[in-house]
């Protein structure tokens, strides 16, 4: 092969091994990317199946039951709308987790409509800090635990 | 052919930094969006807290003259931060209800003692109920609602002295 | 007076990073000019005195000197020493002030110790280095000084957040820093060289021992990053595809690439553009992952502060290094003298093959990283991107490239045959098909990628040490070893990835005080838990005795932990080490009928995950020692 050719044949090979992994990422992305549902969004588009969705809302007040086996609690969470959405969630829940406060829950929806939730993230304001302030209190905020 | 695809890192790095300078001047804020700017406060009713201010309703803002509402707590530190702005919003005509969540009378009139009384009505939301429905995620959120009760602008965080400027602009906006 | 003199020492060494940058210019044009002598001594000279603002910098915080207002910020005379010290650098302008020292040192041993490279491109690498100085330095002197005073002294510093206070956090920042600006060298080297249009052996050789400097720095901060993670989030997990981790493991992959690349150019005279692209690539990487954790743009668990005006200069910056090289490269490259061809069944043709699917793996993982980002901006919708994604589209490469790892090094140079090539790997293969059979009888229930990491590793392990076969060992150069260290350490931790995604056997109950419990083979007994305070937070702490068998029993004390300012809850697992794994404890809360949840976890060989990393960075070390040595020896061979 002459030097010309093999150049340009490997530079149209690193270009598409590059493109083509940024469009298998993208297709990969439109499967596997969690979108934000709001409990209206769900009432109004139905809820989506198959794929990991993060939803978010207020826990709805007197709604969380602990099963049995005291490490499985059921929830329900609602919003400004009339819609609420039940949730599933095993494991230890964050100390923020709690009655009529806000929450962010990963997983998938079931058949019947309950959210199984992987991850909860609880959202807390008694120390609200808008993003200007952050800048002086540091680097962990207490949003982000699992 | 070969001249484009010498360029083409170029051109995807020039995307890339749009992105970057396009989220930079428009910072999403931690996780929920408030949908409500430009929509109609939903309808609440809320008690009054302190003896000496009326509570707040949705109707109270459908008056006719732009006002603002302060979401706020005696517990939140910001609040107190914020406290002074509110006290120049106020020296410069605008007028101020407020909505105190999840208080208690005794702790709101101790912080209006010791932080001063910019606010005409306070609406006590005990359940954080009412700022859940008008899309507030935290304490303190200020809103410029119109005289028809339509929300124009919500400024998330404390009000610090040069976002005053933006708040009154907004508010006369709004008129 | 400390704080001046900093401040003074500071200036003084951007103002003669701007005198470096000129002379470059002065000296490049053409025509010449005579300052090209004075380069050495200024880029030298630079690199003393922001080391020297860097030194006071840590004397202001041994000291707490609280009239500054970085040290009030961040320190607290009660700190124990060690955090003092490391205090320095564990905020933003401290870290800011590391990073152009590195920078400056790096380009003053360039300075000292290139001898190879031919006089005009170590010229314009020199200039290049000072150009990215110079932008440092501005962002350090009007956007974030160090040195500020603050009138009048507090009494007391701000710093005493325990969440802080750990040995993890004081030294892995600074070890992926040495690794995010070595890598600017190799940028610098490849402006040089597009400058002066000389792209060839001598340039890959010349570049080849700073971009496995940086490399290591890399390897090593990214496997500290992720057991930090591991043991100090108490989440089980070891990498969570979270974008600052992200920031770190991309130009990883492009310093990766770019390492097997220069060899290609080095040896054969091929891959010129490529090498020259992975160089800028690589830098940029770094440029953007320390852009996406100081701008705080995306939101992530070890969430750093947003600032737009810091954000912005940062990404100035960006644009000026990354888009300047980015059109250098399209200007120039067309021009530069073209390299050698050569055929596809050969170590070069394999070297391709690791450096494309690497390409598409660093592809793969900046989509993911951005997406969110680039779909907001454009539909204002809201999504994350999380493992699910990273590890189904990057996984299956990364099995790929590992295979092709296994081959690489037993194909010869220039041409060989496919044939050949499986009578070396004869053995390997044959290890490979036994631990599939093994597997599939022993553990039917294995997922897919779990088998094909487990299956491959020893294949793969195998096949690592093949290049030592009938070799005489004590003759065997450095380098050499260097390669199969690190091959046979990325298969070490691809068995302890796959094995701890396979075997990890985890346990979640409520249980009441004495009860036992049982993960994999151990049987835990909770004994208890007791409160404990520390100065500013306050624990419940549970003790488990644990027993293997007959074995003798073990306590483990997990805790969980509250903060009272600002109010965090953090989980500190209780880890025990065995050889065969680890054995993660930790204590969740009290239900209403008095039980504690506990979550168990037994993580088989999960700790040849680092041990493969710390193998990767020594087959490094040895690499550069070896490339370092025979450098001398060529040197005192001409001399």
């Amino acid at each position: 092969m002459k030097a010309k050719n093999q150049r340009l044949v490997l530079l149209v090979l690193a270009v598409a091994a590059v493109l083509g992994a940024v469009l298998l990422a993208m297709s990969a992305l439109k499967e596997q990317a969690a979108y934000f549902y709001a409990p209206a969004d769900v009432a109004r588009q139905g809820p989506p199946q198959d794929r990991n969705v993060r939803i978010g809302g207020m826990v709805r007040k007197g709604s969380v039951r602990r099963a049995p086996d005291g490490v499985t609690i059921d929830f329900l969470v609602g919003d400004d709308s009339p819609h609420l959405i039940p949730v599933r969630f095993k494991g230890i829940v964050p100390d923020l987790f709690r009655e009529e406060s806000g929450v962010v829950a990963e997983g998938r929806f079931q058949a019947g409509g309950l959210f199984v939730a992987d991850e909860i993230l609880a959202k807390h304001d008694e120390n609200y800090m808008p993003p200007q302030l952050d800048v002086k209190t540091g680097e962990h905020k207490s949003e982000s635990l699992k | 052919m070969r001249k484009v695809l010498l360029f083409l890192p170029l051109a995807l790095f020039a995307a890339v930094v749009l992105a970057f300078a396009f989220r930079l001047y428009a910072p999403g804020d931690a996780i929920i969006r408030s949908r409500m700017v430009g929509k109609p406060m939903p309808d609440f009713a809320l008690k009054p807290i302190v003896p000496n201010h009326p509570g707040l309703a949705a109707a109270d803002l459908r008056r006719g003259a732009p006002r603002l509402v302060n979401v706020f707590g005696s517990w939140c530190i910001p609040c107190r931060v914020e406290a002074p702005q509110l006290e120049a919003l106020k020296a410069r005509g605008l007028p101020i209800d407020a909505i105190a969540i999840r208080d208690t009378s005794a702790d709101v009139a101790g912080f209006l003692r010791d932080h001063g009384d910019p606010f005409q009505r306070i609406g006590d939301d005990p359940t954080s109920r009412v700022q859940i429905a008008i899309g507030s995620s935290g304490v303190p959120e200020t809103f410029v609602v119109d005289g028809k009760g339509i929300i124009r602008h919500q400024h998330i965080g404390e009000i610090r002295p040069e976002d005053v400027d933006g708040i009154v602009a907004a508010w006369e906006a709004a008129r | 007076m400390i704080a001046e003199t900093a401040l003074a020492a500071l200036w003084l060494a951007a103002a003669l990073s701007l005198l470096q940058l000129l002379f470059g210019i002065a000296a490049l044009r053409p025509g010449g000019s005579d300052v090209a002598p004075a380069m050495r001594p200024v880029a030298v000279a630079q690199a003393a005195l922001v080391g020297l603002a860097f030194l006071l910098l840590i004397q202001l915080f041994l000291r707490t000197d609280l009239s500054v207002a970085l040290v009030a910020a961040n320190s607290h005379s009660a700190k124990p020493w060690l955090y003092k010290f490391a205090g320095a650098w564990g905020n933003h302008e401290g870290s800011m002030l590391l990073w152009v020292t590195v920078l400056a040192g790096a380009g003053a041993a360039v300075a000292l110790f290139e001898r190879r490279l031919p006089e005009r491109t170590l010229i314009a690498t020199l200039a290049a280095q000072a150009a990215i100085g110079l932008g440092f330095y501005a962002f350090l002197l009007f956007a974030s000084n160090p040195f500020d005073r603050l009138f009048p002294a507090p009494a007391e510093g701000n710093g005493l957040n325990p969440l802080l206070q750990d040995p993890g956090l004081a030294f892995h920042p600074p070890t992926l820093y040495f690794g995010y600006v070595g890598i600017s060298i190799a940028f610098s080297f490849a402006v040089g060289a597009l400058v002066t249009r000389d792209v060839g052996p001598a340039f890959a050789r010349a570049m080849r021992p700073w971009v496995l400097g940086a490399w290591i720095f890399l390897t090593l901060g990214i496997t500290a990053g992720s057991y930090w993670a591991y043991y100090e989030l108490g989440w089980g997990g070891w990498w969570f595809w979270d974008p600052v981790e992200n920031a770190s493991l991309m130009p990883w992959l492009a310093a990766t690439a770019l390492l097997h690349s220069v060899t290609v150019l080095a040896t054969r005279d091929g891959l010129r553009a490529w090498t020259v692209m992975l160089a800028v690539v690589a830098f940029s990487m770094s440029m953007i992952g320390t852009f996406l954790v100081r701008s705080g743009i995306l939101t992530s668990v070890h969430s750093f502060a947003v600032d737009p005006q810091r954000g912005a200069f940062i990404l100035v910056l960006l644009v000026l290094y990354i888009g300047g090289a980015l059109a250098l490269f399209g200007l120039r490259v067309g021009t530069v003298r073209e390299g050698s061809t050569f055929e596809p069944v050969s170590r070069e043709g394999a070297l391709v093959v690791n450096n494309l699917l690497l390409s598409a793996i660093l592809g793969i993982v900046m989509v993911g990283t951005l997406y969110p980002l680039l779909i907001e901006a454009l539909s204002g919708e809201k999504l994350s991107v999380g493992p699910p994604y990273f590890n189904s589209v990057s996984g299956p490469l990364a099995l790929l490239l590992v295979a092709v790892m296994a081959a690489g090094p037993l194909l010869r140079w220039r041409r060989d045959r496919i044939g050949a090539m499986a009578r070396r790997l004869a053995v390997p293969l044959g290890l490979t098909a036994l631990t599939l059979a093994a597997l599939l009888v022993l553990f039917p229930a294995i997922g897919l990628l779990p088998l094909l990491g487990l299956v491959l590793a020893f294949g793969v392990g195998a096949a690592s040490l093949a290049p030592l076969w009938k070799r005489n060992l004590r003759r065997t150069p450095l380098f050499v070893w260097g390669m199969v260290i690190s091959h046979l350490g990325i298969a070490v931790s691809l068995a302890g990835m796959a094995s701890e995604a396979a075997f990890t056997r985890e346990t979640l109950v409520a249980a009441p005080i004495g009860e036992t419990v049982s993960v994999g083979p151990y049987r835990v007994r909770f004994d208890g838990v007791e409160p404990l305070a520390g100065p500013n937070w306050s624990a419940i702490q549970a003790r488990f005795t644990a027993r293997r068998g007959d074995g003798s029993p073990f306590v483990l004390r997990p805790q969980a932990r509250t903060f009272h300012s600002p109010p965090t809850e953090t989980s500190e697992a209780a880890i025990a080490t065995r050889l065969d794994g680890q054995l993660y404890t930790v204590i969740g809360k009290q239900d209403e009928k008095g039980r504690w949840q506990l979550r168990l976890w037994w993580k088989p060989f999960v700790t040849l995950i680092w041990l493969g990393g710390g193998l990767v960075a020594l087959g490094g070390l040895l690499a550069l020692l070896g490339r370092v040595r025979r450098r001398r020896a060529a040197r005192e061979d001409e001399a």
